[in-house]
């Protein structure tokens, strides 16, 4: 999108409100300010934001926090980049009319501290830490840019879907690990607008843990230890933890052999095949491949795909009864790794207080709204298609002029996302969190009462 | 009285640990100066166990180190009293880093690292008669969750290459946040938030326990002490406030190895010889022709113990502020502190120079440039800083990774190493030895023939 564009835009403003005229042109593309004031008017869906960050503690319930939700930072950054932080608002309305009236190009979630994140400095005063924050949803970023030495269909920020598919590893890799290992139920995945992935994960127990806890998670799933001075970026022990080899026989290999090896052609040229002869310790093997490479170059006449030939030649290679060493056994899954194996951004997930781009803002780059992801079907998500502000806006200057602020969302692209968001994970999140804090009231109760007998 | 020992009934075979939980305060008649010279010595193990941590030892290396610390500092003429001082250490210790969020922090992972490293020592009957006294709540596996299982305790054992466990193995199931480090190495098999703990890794779970009663025990006699603190003003109060600055290395209050600094040197040898944290105020200094309270005490007394002559300070000074507040506010108002410093003053006590520790526990304020750079900087400013002083963008970045660890000391080694070009063994634990090697290496450089 160019700049003109944005300019361009700010002209066909006029949907605004129910009295205004209804532009038959396509809106031009992107993203801008009046767009998203429309937006924040009329689809940003505050009332689920504010129902899942008060996780129950907006009800009637005895054990209700009233303060919970009025001690979650917000963040702000606005147009020109002005940059408002520790923003607090006590229920949903405040949290709408502020965002209403800043029209924040991102909003971002920081953790619940343990005072009014807003009146911090009152509290400074008094020393010894009062201001700290105390719950935080256990979060990963995960993100496309990070993955430019594995993909040769694009590179930076851009993604298509060649090698998206990466991030749907990534996505199912983690979640099974955080549902099945760690035991945790209450996860979001969303689209974080342009070149990767959020997650969100918000059992009570996640929230509450430690930064050394969410620092030991986050190596748990650190395999990928890579800087630009080493080839090497995947180092295996012999025998794999059962994680590893959960991941590899039910995600990574399969992708790698069906997907990636065709669809990133990375035995293709000398250039990519070099880069992976590299990851193999072992000079006569890699002459060996080498040679039959360089050779069959010249008489390539089969139909199949030769990235498939060579990774089988590799493999058989590699794990043929003549290669003794352990070590070199363990190539083969060391490559997939590498090219496949989730990188998470580590240092957004170890502490509480780093902050993460809220679920359904718009990227102010691409115009694409961060969207959940439902990870049982992350396959079928697309990236391109994903709705943009503009689209949006055209839904809604086509749709009739309700009232009805829920239906007229509802008829939009983006009803479908705020569905899933409600009925997968916003329900039986709330569901949860119902049944944790009555039995925690009831535990208060029992406990009082026996002191009372005493 | 209850001696915390006297509670040790071990569930099988009395097999009966030396190792103390600390459970509870010792009802104890001390000598005062038992009292301080205990702490002493428990300090030094502590300092040793800190060193040995912030030059990232490795764990076979730490349980060496920890257990020469033990025996050099611990020990008693009365084996009876061995146990007590262990004790009673431990208790006055506690009292002396409870009273800042920084001292609990130091001392909680000090006394959890020499926990854990004593813990490994003890035999395994030992062990689990330590965990029956945590009174964990955690419950064997049973055989047939075992069973089910252990194809995958199997694998783990063997990714860290350890054997199969044998039939008879004994596992724990316990949340997975009880064990972090176990979870961040992939050293556990986890399954729906329970992690299962071998014997051989019960140590993690036993430490976690230990870090977090010691925790919250710190927080509760911080409590106590200040609401006690007025009764103790002039018995304990003194003790306990010295012993945590007290710095246990060389003597700096009064040697110059090197001859004195005369004012004409002094640019030349800041340039040269002065560690950041010096480096930045006497720049600035020179900058403002001023600095505040913290700054002249820190830089003041660091150039006392570098060679500067009273008289010479008390120009060197004058020079710098009659620029800005006239010679005579200065006369007035400054020139008492200078002689203070010298003991010239007052109580008449020579103040002995700041050590890299005290600089460290410092909390300089709005309009301060003292304290320890590597701690109190932004990142950005340090880098600015470390750039100036020459350091290569390589050097920066390793300087910074410690920095990021909270290894200031070490931090301050790196620079010292990158801007001399020479090592630097013994690491940095005080600004006036930084001056000193520092114009050692300058010497043997310009004299190579020596």
């Amino acid at each position: 999108m160019t700049k003109e564009e944005v300019e361009d835009g700010r002209d066909d403003m006029l949907i605004d409100g129910c009295e205004a005229e209804v532009p038959i042109q396509r809106l031009p593309p992107g993203f801008n300010a009046n767009y998203l004031r429309v937006y924040y008017g009329k689809l940003f869906p505050y009332a689920d934001i504010f129902k899942w960050m008060s996780y129950g503690n907006d009800g009637k319930h005895p054990a209700c926090d009233k303060s919970y939700f009025g001690r979650r930072e917000f963040s702000f950054t606005l147009d020109n980049d002005i940059y408002l932080r520790f923003q607090s608002f006590n229920n949903a309305s405040e949290l709408e009319n502020a965002i209403r009236e800043k029209c924040p190009f991102k909003i971002d979630i920081g953790p619940v501290y343990s005072v009014d994140p807003a009146k911090r400095h009152a509290y400074a005063q008094s020393g010894d830490n009062v201001f700290t924050p105390v719950e935080r949803e256990l979060v990963f970023d995960i993100d496309i840019t990070d993955y430019d030495d594995v993909r040769y269909c694009c590179s930076g920020a851009d993604v298509c879907l060649e090698c998206w598919p990466l991030m749907t590893v990534a996505i199912k890799v983690i979640d099974s690990a955080l549902r099945d290992d760690f035991g945790f139920n209450h996860i979001l995945w969303a689209y974080s607008g342009r070149r990767g992935v959020h997650c969100w994960v918000c059992d009570r127990k996640a929230r509450r843990l430690t930064n050394e806890q969410r620092g030991a998670i986050a190596d748990y799933f650190r395999v990928y230890k890579g800087n630009e001075n080493s080839h090497k970026k995947v180092s295996l022990t012999t025998v794999l933890h059962p994680f590893l080899v959960r991941s590899y026989t039910e995600v990574l290999r399969d992708f790698f052999e069906t997907k990636l090896l065709s669809s990133q052609k990375i035995f293709s040229t000398e250039e990519k095949y070099e880069k992976i002869l590299q990851l193999i310790p072992d000079e006569s093997v890699t002459s060996d491949l080498r040679r039959k490479w360089q050779e069959s170059k010249r008489s390539s006449s089969s139909k199949d795909d030769i990235n498939v030939i060579r990774w089988e030649q590799l493999k058989q290679v590699l794990q043929s009864g003549r290669q003794k060493s352990q070590g070199l056994r363990r190539c083969v899954e060391e490559i997939v790794f590498s090219f496949t194996y989730p990188r998470l951004d580590m240092e957004v997930s170890k502490h509480m207080n780093h902050l993460l781009k809220a679920p359904f803002c718009v990227h102010p780059k691409t115009g694409h709204v961060c969207v959940p992801i439902d990870p049982n079907h992350c396959d079928e998500f697309d990236p391109t298609s994903v709705p943009t502000l503009s689209q949006l806006l055209e839904e809604l200057n086509k749709g009739d002029m309700r009232d009805d602020a829920d239906n007229e969302l509802a008829e939009t692209s983006l009803g479908k996302s705020i569905r899933f968001f409600r009925s997968s994970f916003l329900q039986p999140l709330l569901r949860s969190c119902k049944e944790e804090l009555e039995n925690s009231y009831n535990l208060k109760m029992q406990h009082s009462k026996n002191s009372m007998s005493w | 009285m209850e001696i915390v020992g006297s509670r040790w009934k071990a569930p099988s075979n009395d097999v009966v640990s030396n190792l103390p939980l600390y459970r509870s305060a010792p009802l104890l008649e001390v000598r005062l100066e038992d009292f301080e010279l205990f702490a002493m010595d428990r300090l030094r193990v502590l300092r040793g166990i800190s060193d040995g941590l912030s030059r990232g030892k490795k764990p076979e290396e730490m349980q060496k180190l920890v257990n020469d610390l033990w025996k050099t500092n611990m020990r008693h003429t009365l084996s009876s009293e061995v146990i007590n001082k262990d004790i009673i250490s431990h208790f006055v210790l506690r009292l002396v880093y409870c009273r800042t969020e920084e001292l609990r922090k130091w001392f909680l992972s000090m006394e959890t690292t020499l926990f854990r490293n004593r813990f490994k020592l003890e035999s395994s009957d030992a062990q689990r008669a330590l965990m029956a006294e945590f009174d964990l709540p955690y419950k064997a596996v049973s055989t047939s969750e075992y069973e089910s299982i252990k194809d995958k305790l199997g694998q783990v054992a063997r990714s860290i290459g350890q054997s199969l466990p044998t039939a008879d193995a004994i596992f724990y199931k316990v949340p997975f946040e009880e064990v972090p480090e176990l979870v961040a190495g992939r050293r556990v098999f986890i399954c729906k938030g329970y992690a299962y703990v071998a014997m051989n890794q019960v140590v993690s779970l036993v430490v976690t326990q230990f870090r977090s009663l010691l925790s919250k025990a710190l927080i509760l006699t911080n409590r106590k002490w200040t609401s006690t603190i007025r009764e103790e003003k002039d018995r304990l109060a003194p003790i306990v406030e010295t012993l945590c600055m007290s710095y246990l290395g060389p003597d700096y209050s009064q040697p110059k190895e090197f001859a004195e600094i005369s004012i004409k040197d002094i640019d030349h040898v800041a340039k040269s010889s002065f560690p950041l944290c010096m480096r930045n105020l006497f720049e600035k200094l020179r900058e403002d022709h001023h600095l505040k309270h913290g700054g002249r005490m820190q830089l003041g007394l660091f150039l006392k113990g570098v060679g500067l002559k009273l008289d010479d300070a008390l120009a060197f000074w004058r020079a710098e502020f009659s620029q800005k507040v006239g010679a005579e506010r200065f006369d007035k108002e400054y020139a008492y502190n200078i002689r203070h410093n010298y003991g010239k003053e007052g109580k008449r006590i020579d103040y002995t120079p700041y050590s890299c520790q005290k600089v460290i526990s410092l909390t300089p304020g709005v309009g301060d440039h003292h304290g320890c750079p590597y701690r109190h900087f932004s990142e950005e400013n340090l880098r600015a800083a470390l750039g100036k002083m020459g350091l290569a963008s390589r050097a920066v970045e390793d300087v910074m990774d410690k920095v990021r660890n909270r290894h200031y000391q070490l931090a301050c080694t790196l620079t010292f190493e990158a801007v001399h070009g020479a090592s630097c063994d013994t690491g940095i634990n005080h600004p006036i030895q930084y001056f000193n090697d520092s114009q050692k290496v300058l010497q043997s450089k310009n004299n190579p023939s020596k």
